[in-house]
This record gives C-alpha cells, sequence and structure tokens, in this order.
C-alpha cells in the first residue's frame, strides 16, 4: 500500500513530477473515463465506482488517463455507467458496474486493452 | 406520494446538489456541514453561483416530476432530499435568484433513527473536483465548534499549469479530507 500524502511539501513534489509525466504523455495519446454521475448513477453506485477507477489507476502508477464524468445519459437501469475511450480500440459504454467490476475493467481494458464483452451495452467504432 | 429513497448516505444527496450546481455552470460552490450535538441539529447547504432560479422554476423543483431538461429524466434529486429531511424533523429550502445563483439548505434532526449518515463526504468532493477541475470548491465542515476547510481555488492557484482532476492529485485530496474529516470528531 502506498504512502498517504499529507503534507504540502509532498504535495507540491507530486505536482512536479505530474507535470513530468503530462510532457512525457503529449506525443501519445491518452485514455478518457466518463462516469455518468447523474441522480440515477450516484444513487446505483458511481461515486464509489469512480474512487475504485481512481483508486486502481494511482495504485498501478498509469499516467495516461483522464477520469472524468457526465450527467445522466438516459439509460438509468444500466447505471453505473462508465464510458472508456482508449485510442486504437473501440469505444465502450460498460453498465452495471461495481466497485470490483471497476477494478478489473481497470486492467483489462485501459491498460491491456482487452474489451470486456459481456459487460458492455454500446460500442462506438 | 412517497418516493422510494435508494440513497445510503447523505452525502450521495450533497454530490447530487453539487451536480446541480455544476450543471448550472457555476464558477464557485461554497459547501457547508454542520453538526451540533447540544442542539441535536445536522444541517447542510449547496451555495453556487451559477444560472439561478426564477420563482416559478423554484416551486416546480420541488415537484418530483419536473426538470429544467426537457428530455431525458424527471428531476428526483430535490424531492428525494426534500422527504429524507422531513422524515427526520427537518426540511430543505431553496433560495434563488436567476443570473445570481442558487443555495440549498437542508437540516435533519441529527439523532433521529432514520437520518441517514453523513458516509464518505471526502469521495463526494474528489467527484465534484474530477467533475469539473477549475469549479472553486469550498467545503467547510463544522462539529460542535470544531472546523475543517478545503479549499480548491488555493490549489488550483498552487498548481497552475496542472489541472486538479490529475489521478494523483485527487488520491492526496481524498486521504487529506478523510483525515481532516475525521478528527473533527475526535475532539482533540
Amino acid at each position: 500500500m502506498m504512502k498517504q500524502i499529507k503534507s504540502v511539501d509532498e504535495l507540491m513534489k507530486l505536482k512536479e513530477a505530474a507535470l513530468e509525466k503530462i510532457k512525457e504523455r503529449q506525443a501519445s495519446g491518452k485514455t478518457t473515463i466518463v462516469v455518468g454521475m447523474g441522480t440515477c448513477g450516484i444513487t446505483a453506485g458511481a461515486r464509489e465506482v469512480m474512487m475504485a477507477i481512481i483508486d486502481e489507476i494511482d495504485k498501478r502508477n498509469i499516467s495516461d488517463v483522464i477520469v472524468t464524468q457526465a450527467g445522466c445519459a438516459g439509460m438509468c437501469q444500466h447505471e453505473p455507467i462508465v464510458e472508456v475511450n482508449k485510442p486504437g480500440i473501440p469505444q465502450i459504454v460498460y453498465g452495471h458496474l461495481d466497485e470490483e467490476k471497476a477494478r478489473r475493467l481497470v486492467l483489462e481494458h485501459v491498460i491491456n486493452g482487452h474489451v470486456i464483452e459481456e459487460w458492455a451495452l454500446v460500442q462506438r467504432d | 406520494m412517497k418516493l422510494s429513497n435508494k440513497m445510503r448516505e447523505l452525502s450521495h444527496h450533497l454530490l447530487d446538489l453539487i451536480e446541480n450546481s455544476l450543471a448550472a455552470g457555476a464558477s464557485t460552490i461554497k459547501i457547508t456541514v454542520i453538526e451540533d450535538t447540544s442542539g441535536d441539529i445536522l444541517g447542510f447547504e449547496v451555495g453556487d453561483n451559477g444560472g439561478g432560479l426564477n420563482e416559478e422554476e423554484i416551486e416546480q423543483i420541488y415537484d418530483p416530476f419536473v426538470t429544467s431538461r426537457r428530455l431525458r429524466r424527471v428531476g428526483l434529486g430535490i424531492p428525494l432530499l426534500q422527504q429524507a429531511a422531513r422524515a427526520c424533523e427537518g426540511d430543505l429550502i431553496i433560495r434563488s435568484e436567476k443570473g445570481k445563483g442558487t443555495t440549498v439548505k437542508t437540516t435533519f434532526r441529527r439523532s433521529h433513527i432514520d437520518r441517514m449518515p453523513l458516509g464518505d463526504v471526502a469521495s463526494t468532493l474528489v467527484a465534484a473536483v474530477a467533475a469539473k477541475p477549475d469549479v472553486n470548491l469550498l467545503y467547510n465542515h463544522l462539529v460542535d465548534g470544531r472546523e475543517f476547510i478545503f479549499d480548491t481555488s488555493w490549489l488550483i492557484s498552487k498548481f497552475r499549469e496542472l489541472p486538479l482532476n490529475d489521478v494523483k492529485v485527487l488520491s492526496w485530496m481524498k486521504g487529506f479530507c478523510r483525515e481532516g474529516i475525521k478528527k473533527l470528531y475526535r475532539g482533540d
């Protein structure tokens, strides 16, 4: 387990390291992960899913990923919904996620580049 | 009419209110949580400088089948929270002015058996920053006079070139807020 950062000094060191990584990543395309955070998503556990994704990316030290969120997409019955956009592979909208599935998604889709078909709701080529 | 509320924590409702502020185009959102054990009150307030609502819109927002969006879902967030507050001898009040912003204030009887736990506020704050890293979030949490303040405008000024939604920064934020909020209950 990684040491928690508590002081401002440590935070500033973190900033420098993150800026370095931004420079590195500018050449290659980055992956965006969008979590649905409407009332429907929040109720279904979207915040917990987002925290699991952030934690997994942090633990694995992946630098070229942006985690963000969107409102309700009108597919409330399938929440929590996460859209993953990784350059080079189809854009996938996953549904019915939970914390455990979210962590596996980071490993399989984001790192290994394999679409998890049984959880996919929509595929956009 | 009784709505079935599946939210498990007040911090989920808090995130829902912040989402409303973000959707209203707010650039500053002020969040205050006040817990007073001797007065037996737990209250929270989300105030923004977003688009604001006129009187008719404020009336409608209490209605579960009205939303400012014409398509997709109905707006259930506010009615759900109001129902939860009223079930705990509290209430929800909206103050708003078109073009100036909106403040939503909720109170609960703190010891009420039906009061949801406050839950993981740190995660709520992190989710909000991930959504719009350039929005100034000011979080203020008071427990019997002890105070925790988290102000992202300070971080934004320190970071400038770096958006706050960097995963490492979000993780730091979660740990920092968790720790700060936890201390409020220890009384040391």
